[in-house]
């Protein structure tokens, strides 16, 4: 009876703390402490983290950070940036070294449930594609049976190729090289009938290492799904909700045609949204606990989110919106109602 | 002891006939060694022109993509291009003036250290260098005082944190190695027992798993909200490896000192410590000076390890170049030779340098 009672008492006591860090905004109050976010990146992957000549940092995931800053704490620049490898990443988001993870982050099952992660939502839809040469005569990805295709070993690119072909019921002849510059090295020397990676990473291959980018293409074909976001530890859902809005900020100024241009004049703006999003009708702010003037800051200092893809991910890349393009447009980026 | 054989009488003949007949001597002297002679100067002939006209003739110092793309050799402009961002990594650009002081610094205080052997009135100031210049380094590096900006030292990067890894791994590992020596040398059970699973478990290892295990795995088992900064624990990784292998290169220089020494100590009524102090340790250090600079050259080149756990050294500083900007990929080799040109010039300087300290030394017994 007695044993009972104390386990009851502890039980209860482990949920009062377990309810206890969730609503105490315990990241969102250490970073109104120390005055910046602390922000996990790539180690350099352009078009999304990467620093420049002057070693400042940018990229698509970079601006994610950005903007948390520019709601939370009123400026961008407010950041600090702490590069990852992927081995480190979810520790150092668990152990607080970090406060968000924005590092091309897929978003998959076990991540989210088991890792104790909380995705913030989708800043880039990616997936596995097939780069070829045009001499090859080859259209679609069901044409390459018996082919021999260049990979990087030991990521989920190689399970994903031989899933693929077995699938299909193809075949084919793996040439497996460690070092990215070499196995792309190989590629173009014709060692390889194929070149197999994330779209994003086909197309600036294509786009630097080539000899001449129009002697290829990328097949049409995408064999698996890579939905890339920011994600932030459990515990603290106000700070998970706030990088969730304000990626949804960034979306919908898109789709509200804001930019950080013409941010000041939309503030007259009749359209409810529009005013919604701004601040010029209060309430938005309120919920998430900052001010009302947040996402008016996300978009003047960092842009919305097709400025912030064309600014990174076209310009270093080369690549046009595809599957990231509005939900108007045909794309799959469809911001939540900011109201 | 005086000599009284003559020297054997030198060649004589102008210097170009000797020159021939050293030639032939060497060089030319049989059938197998004139195949030889022949193969190398052909291999050198094939190899060392397109090399030179790689990276001189038909190279371009000009930082811009256009001038690289229009030359067929080295593409040095990608170098000067990010020159600030592979040797500082990415410290705050305005800041960059920091790190560069605490560079010259450091070495500066190195450099003084090293010559003190030669000029023994530097040997006073030594310490007070050490105790004076790394305070200075920290201030410069981290900020947060004097007017200075705050500059978390995940931001740190390039050569200053090649060198400052080294060479804080090397003031303290030297001292943990030498007591592991001689604890492992104890005739204390217990303490020569830690030391020597501690020696074999750290050797057993790897130095990535070390940095792994302090980077990846060691923040788990912290209570929550306590976090250990990344670089110290890769300092503390780098510095608990080294001083494994440096307990075993002095266990070496231990067991070369002959045993009387010790009993010399010991009969002239000296403690365990002055003894050591006085008499062992200066002989068995010396002796073991070669491999020491090995490990320490050894523990330089491997700070570029530090770059799987996310911290940017000067490796690690050519890496942030190449992807600052897709177009600058294609040009890793001028990238990592001008690395490997740096890394190359500090590791030769070690080596002249313990080649000279050992004849320093060794004045003593030559007389």
């Amino acid at each position: 009876m007695k044993m009972k009672t104390i386990l009851a008492a502890g039980a209860m006591s482990v949920a009062a703390i377990a309810a206890n860090n969730a609503h105490a905004g315990a990241v969102i109050d250490g970073i109104k402490a120390k005055g910046f976010v602390q922000c996990g990146v790539n180690t350099g992957l352009p078009g999304f983290s990467a620093a420049n000549s002057e070693g400042k940092w940018e990229g698509l995931d970079v601006d994610v950070c950005r903007a948390v800053a520019a709601a939370l704490l009123g400026d961008a620049e407010k950041v600090q940036y702490t590069p990852m490898t992927a081995a480190q990443r979810f520790t150092a988001l668990q152990s607080g070294e970090i406060d968000i993870l924005s590092r091309n982050t897929t978003w998959t099952l076990t991540r989210d449930a088991k890792l104790g992660l909380t995705f913030g939502g989708v800043n880039y839809y990616d997936g596995q594609g097939f780069l070829v040469p045009k001499a090859l005569g080859v259209s679609h990805a069901t044409e390459l049976d018996g082919a021999t295709v260049c990979v990087e070993p030991g990521t989920t690119t190689e399970l994903n190729l031989a899933d693929y072909f077995r699938a299909k019921g193809m075949s084919f002849e793996p040439v497996v090289i460690e070092n990215i510059n070499e196995t792309t090295a190989a590629f173009f020397a014709g060692r390889c009938d194929v070149y197999t990676t994330d779209a994003s990473g086909l197309a600036s291959v294509r786009q630097t290492m080539a000899p001449n980018p129009d002697d290829y293409v990328i097949l049409p074909e995408i064999i698996s799904k890579e939905p890339l976001g920011p994600a932030v530890a459990q515990g603290d859902d106000q700070w998970a909700d706030l990088v969730r809005w304000s990626l949804m900020a960034m979306i919908e100024a898109e789709e509200l045609g804001v930019t950080s241009e013409n941010v000041d004049d939309m503030k007259k703006s009749e359209n409810p949204s529009i005013q919604r999003l701004l601040g010029v009708s209060p309430g938005m702010g309120e919920a998430l606990g900052v001010d009302e003037e947040w996402a008016y800051r996300i978009v003047k200092q960092v842009g919305n989110y097709g400025e912030s893809y064309k600014a990174n991910v076209t310009a270093k890349l080369g690549l046009e919106r595809g599957l990231n393009a509005l939900w108007t447009d045909g794309g799959l980026q469809y911001a939540l109602p900011v109201r | 002891m005086a000599t009284s054989t003559q020297l054997p009488p030198g060649p004589s003949g102008t210097s170009s006939q000797r020159a021939i007949g050293w030639v032939r001597k060497n060089l030319f002297n049989s059938w197998f060694n004139s195949v030889l002679t022949i193969l190398a100067i052909a291999f050198v002939v094939w190899i060392v022109p397109p090399i030179f006209e790689w990276a001189f003739v038909k190279a371009t110092l000009t930082p811009s993509i256009e001038a690289c793309r229009a030359v067929s050799g080295a593409c040095w402009g990608f170098v000067n291009a990010n020159l600030r961002l592979i040797i500082f990594g990415v410290y705050p650009y305005d800041e960059q003036w920091r790190p560069l002081l605490a560079m010259v610094i450091l070495l500066g205080i190195i450099i003084a250290s090293l010559a003190s052997v030669k000029y023994p009135r530097l040997q006073k100031l030594v310490l007070p260098m050490w105790g004076l210049g790394i305070p200075a380094i920290a201030i410069l590096m981290w900020g947060g005082i004097l007017g200075l900006t705050y500059v978390q030292n995940s931001s740190w990067g390039g050569l200053p944190l090649t060198l400052i890894l080294s060479t804080i791994g090397v003031v303290f590992a030297f001292p943990l190695g030498l007591l592991l020596a001689l604890g492992r040398q104890s005739h204390m059970p217990a303490i020569k027992t830690i030391s020597v699973v501690y020696i074999e478990v750290i050797r057993g290892v790897p130095l990535i798993t070390v940095l792994f295990m302090a980077s990846v795995m060691f923040p788990l088992f912290l209570p929550e909200g306590v976090s250990i900064d990344k670089l110290l624990r890769a300092q503390i990784g780098i510095i608990l490896f080294t001083a494994a292998y440096l307990a075993e290169v002095f266990r070496g220089g231990l067991q070369a000192v002959p045993r009387g020494q010790f009993e010399a100590g010991d009969s002239l009524g000296l403690s365990y410590w002055q003894s050591m102090r006085l008499i062992i340790l200066p002989q068995a250090l010396r002796l073991v000076i070669p491999p020491t600079v090995n490990s320490f050259i050894s523990m330089f080149k491997d700070t570029t390890l530090v770059v799987i756990i996310g911290l940017f050294d000067l490796l690690g500083g050519v890496k942030l170049a190449l992807r600052s900007d897709p177009a600058w990929t294609k040009y890793y080799v001028e990238g990592y030779l001008f690395a490997a040109a740096i890394f190359f010039l500090i590791c030769y300087s070690m080596a002249r340098y313990s080649a000279y300290l050992e004849k320093e030394l060794r004045k003593g017994e030559r007389r």
